[in-house]
């Protein structure tokens, strides 16, 4: 595709001022998003992919903030803008989706209430038109009988009904980009593919975008296009969802996928990435990953290394560095 | 909704069953009535025949039920010491106390909430820290200390509010009201400020902690992340979360404030029911003390019943899990 992207996000740095120094969970962290397309950011808890959501969103907690790189909607940056300029866009143009349903909704308001306060907020519609709106919303995430269920409370509904209305809260101002952090992992194993399917469906039909944050391979490879796999606030790898989980290409993603099992796929051991990712207080030296990874030489644990395209991917990683493909390679040959 | 209410009423009674036996009581433990009413020359057949007419022979039970049924009918017998129906003496006064209680109630409730929610809004504000610190001081001096800073303020060196007493009434629908007349008013201005100080600044404290707890939920994130207005997010999302345990809190307060203006009447000479029972209790004028007793335990179970139903207009969870 050759048009702008719709979201484009570059050395994007978080950081939060601590009392023993400065901590990075987000660490020049480089992906776009096409109109319309899913975008995965996978990791294991800490990797900063929440922090990458909130970071785009501006909603990210104080004293935590974003030191560097830009973000830019449209072609327009967005991550300097105003608070109230900021509003405006949260909600109308990005979106976005939390984990925990049961706790993401007012208690005291109707989930009427809620929806027509948001349609309000973004759409210059009357009472009467932002009611009949939130009705069709719901309706179309599936809530049955919406037009008596809009007056009821959210513990009226069970978590995959309630996780339908805050889909449709998301939805209310046809927003071009939902963040989706987490969207399934609170809910039933039954309710979840419902849950993503709804998301997935909804997306294509209005040509909405997705970043979909999770921890979940099966997501990420039954929903997005592409994905991004976080390690210690960086990216570790990113390219078509296809190719890199057939063929991963940094050793933290060849052994991300070896540990998950597949439902479909070939029967295959699991096995474990030894050791856990590092504190933030305490990221090693050159390649965050090196003190777990098989392939480690020389430059691993000198210099840190920056995305590479390696097929249709791009990889952080030295192995695939020109300058030591032959070195690595012979690294590689020597271990076996 | 119904047998809720039902059911605390009935609970109601059995605390007001029970405080009526702590007052009943108190003709028994404290003094010996009829010494009191016939003085030292009386005889024994005098004695005899006046426990006789007083029911004082009867058993205890007896004694207690007939007690609890008088002063359900406002039946608390005649005041030792200037001799009128108990019933009366506390009704004619009343009336001062619950305005008194009701303007300092109004001051603390609003200007606790507001700043409560002004502090939480601006935390780390100069002025929300500011007022933070002075409120430690509402907290922590005792209420005459307050009264005599006040007096010495206002009325001894500044000389623009009386110094005690209630002014002048007015009269509405028969009940006589210091707030109707100015002078009144402003007799009511600085023992109301001293009876409300410390609930004020209690009630603001609350409303800050429950509202910083209730701006970090993520329902808070996810109205922001809709781009829902600070102000819709502050007023109209989070403030209703923090009512419940504030409401619980201010009802008691209120209660406290009803009860407890005995210091606040007393530094004022205020003639409300808290002033009276201080009096009653130098003179041991146990029929004044035990209604008095009754009286506030009345006001405390009426609020608590109130609070209850608040609860179910504020919080649907409530009522609707009951239907």
């Amino acid at each position: 595709m050759t048009d702008t992207p719709l979201l484009k996000v570059s050395d994007l740095i978080v950081e939060f001022p601590t009392r023993n120094g400065i901590l990075r969970p987000v660490d020049r962290v480089s992906f776009e998003v096409r109109a319309g397309e899913i975008l995965g950011l996978v990791g294991e808890s800490g990797a900063g992919k929440s922090m990458c959501g909130s970071a785009i969103i501006g909603l990210i907690d104080r004293p935590g903030r974003i030191s560097g790189g830009e973000i830019r909607l449209d072609g327009e940056r967005i991550d300097n803008l105003p608070e109230e300029r900021l509003r405006r866009i949260r909600g109308k143009k990005i979106a976005m989706v939390f984990q925990d349903p049961l706790t993401s909704l007012n208690p005291l308001m109707t989930v009427g209430q809620q929806l027509i306060q948001t349609i309000r907020t973004h759409l210059p519609l009357s009472q009467a038109e932002a009611r009949a709106r939130a009705i069709a919303l719901l309706e179309e995430v599936g809530i049955p009988a919406a037009s008596t269920r809009i007056d009821a409370y959210p513990h009226q509904f069970s978590g995959g009904m309630r996780q339908r209305v805050v889909i449709s809260l998301a939805l209310a101002a046809e927003p071009e980009l939902i963040i989706a952090d987490e969207p399934t992992t609170a809910l039933d194993v039954s309710v979840q593919a419902q849950i993503m399917a709804l998301l997935k469906r909804l997306c294509r039909e209005r040509g909405t975008a997705v970043i979909l944050i999770t921890h979940d391979m099966g997501v990420i490879a039954e929903s997005t296009d592409r994905v991004a796999v976080l390690y210690a606030g960086r990216i570790a790898e990113i390219g078509p969802t296809r190719d890199v989980l057939s063929a991963p290409s940094h050793p933290y993603t060849v052994g991300l996928m070896a540990s998950t099992p597949s439902a479909t796929g070939t029967m295959h051991t699991l096995s474990q990435i030894p050791g856990a990712m590092p504190n933030l207080r305490a990221i090693p030296k050159g390649c965050a990953f090196n003190p777990r990874c098989e392939k480690g030489f020389a430059p691993c644990f000198k210099d840190i290394p920056v995305l590479e395209p390696v097929n249709e991917s791009e990889v952080a990683c030295w192995l695939y560095d020109p300058a030591y493909e032959a070195k690595a390679k012979e690294a590689s040959g020597a271990s076996e | 909704m119904l047998a809720f209410i039902i059911r605390r009423l009935g609970q109601a009674l059995l605390v007001l069953m029970a405080v009526g036996f702590v007052s009943f009581a108190m003709f028994k433990f404290m003094g010996d009535p009829v010494e009191n009413m016939l003085g030292q020359e009386a005889t024994a057949a005098d004695r005899a025949e006046l426990e006789e007419r007083l029911g004082l022979n009867d058993p205890i039970v007896v004694q207690y039920v007939r007690f609890f049924g008088r002063a359900l009918s406002g039946d608390f017998g005649v005041s030792y010491r200037v001799g009128l129906p108990v019933g009366e003496v506390i009704m004619d006064r009343l009336p001062a106390t619950l305005e008194l209680a009701f303007l300092s109630g109004v001051i603390a409730m609003t200007l606790g909430f507001f700043l409560g929610v002004y502090t939480a809004i601006r935390r780390d504000g100069y002025v929300a820290n500011f007022i933070m610190t002075a409120s430690l001081i509402g907290v922590s001096l005792p209420t005459f200390l307050i009264g005599v800073f006040l007096i010495w303020l206002f009325a001894v060196n500044l000389g623009w509010l009386p110094s005690f007493g209630r002014g002048d009434t007015g009269s509405l629908f028969g009940v006589d009201l210091a707030i109707l007349t100015w002078s009144g008013f402003k007799s009511m201005i600085l023992p109301a400020i001293t009876l409300g100080l410390y609930q004020m600044t209690l009630i603001m404290r609350l409303v800050r902690s429950e509202m910083l707890e209730v701006l970090r939920a993520d329902y808070i994130r996810f109205a922001r992340a809709r781009g829902l207005s600070q102000k819709t997010i502050n007023f109209g999302h989070a403030m209703k979360n923090t009512l419940v345990p504030v409401i619980t809190v201010t009802g008691l307060q209120f209660g406290s404030i009803v009860a407890f203006a005995i210091i606040t009447e007393s530094v004022f000479q205020w003639p409300g029911v808290g002033l009276l029972f201080i009096n009653a209790v130098n003179f041991v004028d146990i029929p004044v003390m035990s209604a008095y007793l009754l009286l506030v335990a009345v006001i405390f179970v009426t609020i608590n019943l109130i609070v209850d139903l608040l609860y179910f207009t504020i919080d649907p969870r409530l009522s609707v899990s009951n239907n």
